[in-house]
């Protein structure tokens, strides 16, 4: 980013939102008061990321127009919040979280299972662009470390084994089974909960 | 021991309904009416009388909190925020809320926003978080379609809107004025308090700002009465809480326990002990990445909560206890962490945008002992330099961490540069 001329060929010339992501648009803008639409620019920019799989300075432009703001406004929101991917990201993005919880169980050994079954590093795309890996901070899943975040899900509780079969999954096109890959019921302990046992616990 | 029936959290693992009725199976909902009926103070005084202390990390008193709010409002609506942004590692406690008991998240928004003179309220949730904000919508949908919220909510007579709204992934957002700054639509770098957001918050009207677990609590508290939260843990330090146990130990878990709880024990009971037992611990963080690590003969008698672990110079924080047996390369461990708080420094602030790089590229050589002895003090006396000085506590959260680490850990240091010195030397 320190680069003073920037390489913007792949950014497209234009953005729309789908008529069904305008509606939804539309939608959000409204659970703001009235004056208040400035609010709407993260949900909007989710929204536009959702639809193309990036945030373009064109959805930005459009983004900008549509809540009445100076685009600027809008850049500096979409540069400042990590979740928003401004330059094309694979099909699968895999973001492994390396912070402490997740380095205490091994989340090195993770980055380099799927460095060695992508052939790409941290930051980088596959060339058949379907695979980005990165790298986060803590995703809030600490107690089910090691944990990767691919597309809306959390897959946890991995080892090198379960990370590498989620890969040739997605590979394949299928679908693998978010949350624990170890099997455990939610953050329970391991073994079964230590408590909440003896309460019938509402399932009527 | 903390009897079951004495926990808040009954779905805390998922292992039954979520939704509406199965909520209201466990006691949400139950006759909501009636508790807003008793009116405003009578709410405030309850949660006073409980002792909650927000279970966002800094342990402010939840029922002072609320009465700070106007009592009349004028002509600036009320709002009420809840601070969804989990992020501070270590802790994963507001996840299992939302995704498993969001009724009480709901229900909490009501009765916290009927206290305080609010008609709506926004939960502000993490945007790596998709699931959980998707099951925190439809409980808001079933509870709109049930009655509970919107129009005449409960048949109260008070008009109640409850949204959620999804973050962008930026720690400091939990910091109340920067997530304020970021509902907004805004960069999320912090305000300058005062104001504070009881008189000028989001959108410049007032607004209170609360963590989801402070508000999911409450409803609970106002059934069974703030004498039997306060009655649970030890004064000034009462009720129960969600801790979060991650790291080395052999059954990593989140579990409700009653505040004050000996942490040795803590572990022991619900997580199978330290990993290659107890003799193995090397040291614990006690309450999410920014407080001070414990050595182990501090860990062997310390209770959890807030003034036992202030008394060890730490914190409660967010209860998110990271176990560290002797595997672990301490230094290494602080270095994450200071790579973490550069990271996330908004920028805002010189101490805090140049410290944080600058302290955690001084631990990256500290780790390879690639420095001089006086450097430690260097260091100690940066981060002396950042805490304190800056908006909000980002500066102060990457500064403990580290005076923590040379305070407990100073030995380490010094052999370190002791060993890269000798192996210079035979070189």
């Amino acid at each position: 980013m320190s680069s003073t001329t920037t390489d913007d060929s792949f950014q497209p010339a234009s953005f729309a939102f789908s008529a069904e992501n305008l509606a939804q648009a539309q939608a959000t803008i409204a659970k703001y008061p009235a004056g208040r639409q400035r609010s709407a620019v993260m949900p909007l920019l989710d929204l536009a990321q959702r639809q193309e799989g990036w945030v373009s300075l064109a959805a930005m432009n459009v983004v900008a127009e549509m809540l009445d703001l100076a685009p600027i406004r809008v850049y500096e929101v979409a540069t400042f919040y990590t979740m928003f991917n401004l330059k094309p990201v694979g099909k699968y993005h895999l973001q492994v979280c390396t912070n402490l919880p997740c380095m205490l169980r091994g989340s090195q050994e993770i980055v380099e299972a799927c460095e060695a079954e992508l052939g790409v590093g941290l930051g980088e795309t596959t060339a058949d662009g379907k695979f980005t890996l990165s790298e986060v901070e803590c995703l809030g899943a600490c107690v089910n470390a090691p944990v990767i975040w691919i597309g809306d899900d959390y897959y946890e509780d991995l080892s090198v084994e379960s990370t590498k079969a989620i890969i040739a999954a997605l590979k394949r096109g299928e679908d693998p089974k978010p949350g624990s890959q170890s099997g455990r019921q939610y953050s329970a302990p391991a073994s079964g909960p230590t408590t909440l046992t003896t309460l019938a616990g509402g399932d009527a | 021991m903390l009897r079951d029936q004495d926990r808040i959290f009954t779905n805390l693992y998922g292992l039954h309904d979520w939704r509406l009725s199965g909520a209201r199976a466990r006691g949400d909902w139950d006759d909501t009416k009636a508790i807003l009926a008793k009116g405003r103070d009578w709410i405030i005084d309850e949660m006073k009388t409980s002792g909650l202390r927000g279970r966002g990390g800094a342990g402010f008193p939840t029922g002072m909190k609320w009465s700070f709010m106007p009592k009349e409002v004028g002509e600036r609506p009320h709002y009420l925020v809840v601070n969804a942004d989990e992020g501070e590692p270590g802790t994963c406690k507001d996840r299992e809320i939302m995704r498993f008991d969001p009724h009480k998240l709901v229900e909490g928004c009501l009765v916290a926003s009927f206290a305080m003179g609010a008609h709506a309220a926004y939960i502000y949730i993490r945007g790596e978080f998709v699931r959980e904000a998707e099951h925190l919508q439809v409980a808001i949908d079933e509870a709109y379609a049930a009655g509970l919220i919107g129009k005449n909510a409960c048949g109260s007579g008070w008009d109640f809107d409850l949204y959620v709204h999804r973050g962008g992934g930026a720690y400091v957002c939990g910091e109340e004025t920067a997530l304020i700054q970021s509902l907004e639509g805004k960069k999320g770098q912090p305000r300058l308090k005062p104001p504070f957001p009881a008189g000028v918050g989001l959108y410049g009207c007032p607004t209170t700002v609360n963590n989801v677990e402070s508000i999911a609590v409450a409803p609970t508290i106002l059934r069974r009465g703030g004498s039997w939260f306060g009655g649970l843990g030890r004064p000034k330090n009462s009720g129960t809480k969600l801790f979060c146990i991650s790291g080395h130990v052999d059954r990593p878990c989140t579990v409700e326990e009653e505040m004050g709880i000996p942490l040795k024990e803590l572990i022991e009971k619900h997580c199978g002990g330290v990993r290659g037992g107890w003799d193995n611990l090397l040291g614990i963080i006690p309450g999410g990445s920014s407080v001070p690590v414990l050595t182990k003969d501090i860990c062997d008698t310390v209770l959890m909560d807030f003034d036992s672990l202030r008394e060890v110079r730490s914190g409660l924080g967010t209860a998110a206890v990271i176990v560290m047996d002797k595997s672990t390369d301490i230094v290494r461990a602080i270095t994450r962490l200071a790579k973490f708080y550069k990271h996330e420094s908004c920028g805002q602030c010189t101490p805090c945008r140049e410290g944080t790089g600058w302290m955690w590229r001084v631990m990256e050589r500290m780790c390879v002992g690639n420095a001089t002895v006086d450097e430690i003090d260097m260091l100690e006396e940066v981060s002396r330099q950042v805490e304190g000085h800056t908006i909000c506590a980002l500066g102060d959260a990457a500064a403990w961490p580290i005076q923590g680490l040379i305070r407990s850990f100073r030995p380490e240091l010094e052999r370190r540069i002791a060993e890269a010195r000798a192996n210079a030397r035979a070189a």
